[in-house]
């Protein structure tokens, strides 16, 4: 239920006046939750940023993720991720 | 397009996500961006359970949160969330896979962001009752990252 605590604590922080932005590994539960804007990836849990010492992948996900602030759609935002499943 | 990777988990964690009723809300809150990210200051959340030295460690279904000082070297960061719904090998190898500091510190090396808060913040996942969450130490976080100035929150599950 980490994907859901990360929606949850994001809707608080976006509440005080706080922009926020996050990475989810399970769509259903960020569907249902509805923080603003959040970036599906394709990788299994425990991988949310794709590869451990791998700085360039885990760069372009931040970067992607990064890339909501500038989305100019209706919140909530979710968007999948243009990086590939490695795992 | 559904629950892509619930075929990766084990049956009985299948089961439990089937079942469990999970929050719905209808409404998003939204606070737009008003400057480029090169003038904010940033924070960052994870629910990786990470906790430092002289930290209690985090219990099953916890509601709080360890302050993690942006000074710290991530490799001193101790993986608090064991679960059977996860491997933690990667989070163990490299904990910016969940928590991801040395990025954002690249990031502002390189100049696209202002600077890093002085505090970022670790909570628990797996958290099946996040009534105390909710109505406690969510709001606390954000209000403490309210008092910091923080002008983006990037959040990371595990």
């Amino acid at each position: 239920m980490c994907n859901q605590s990360v929606g949850l604590i994001q809707r608080a922080v976006e509440e005080v006046g706080i922009s926020t932005v996050s990475i989810t590994l399970l769509e259903d539960i960020t569907r249902k939750v509805k923080p603003p804007r959040a970036l599906l990836v394709p990788y299994n849990l425990g991988y949310p940023l794709g590869e451990p010492n791998n700085p360039e992948l885990q760069h372009a996900i931040i970067a992607e993720t990064l890339a909501l602030f500038e989305c100019d759609e209706e919140s909530p935002i979710l968007k999948v991720s243009q990086q590939r499943e490695e795992k | 397009m559904g629950m892509p990777f619930l075929r990766e988990l084990n049956p009985i964690i299948r089961f439990f996500m089937r079942f469990y009723p999970g929050k719905e809300y209808n409404t998003t809150p939204h606070t737009p961006l008003r400057i480029p990210l090169n003038e904010c200051k940033v924070a960052l959340i994870t629910t990786a359970g990470f906790f430092l030295d002289g930290q209690n460690p985090f219990e099953l279904n916890d509601c709080s949160y360890r302050e993690i000082p942006n000074s710290i070297q991530t490799d001193k960061l101790k993986g608090g969330h064991k679960s059977s719904a996860y491997d933690e090998q990667g989070i163990e190898t490299d904990p910016n896979l969940a928590f991801p500091l040395d990025r954002f510190r690249e990031l502002k090396a390189v100049g696209k962001i202002s600077s890093l808060n002085h505090r970022h913040f670790s909570f628990m996942g797996s958290i099946t009752k996040p009534k105390s969450l909710i109505e406690n130490t969510a709001p606390e976080v954000a209000q403490k990252l309210k008092t910091d100035s923080v002008d983006v929150a990037f959040l990371t599950p595990v």
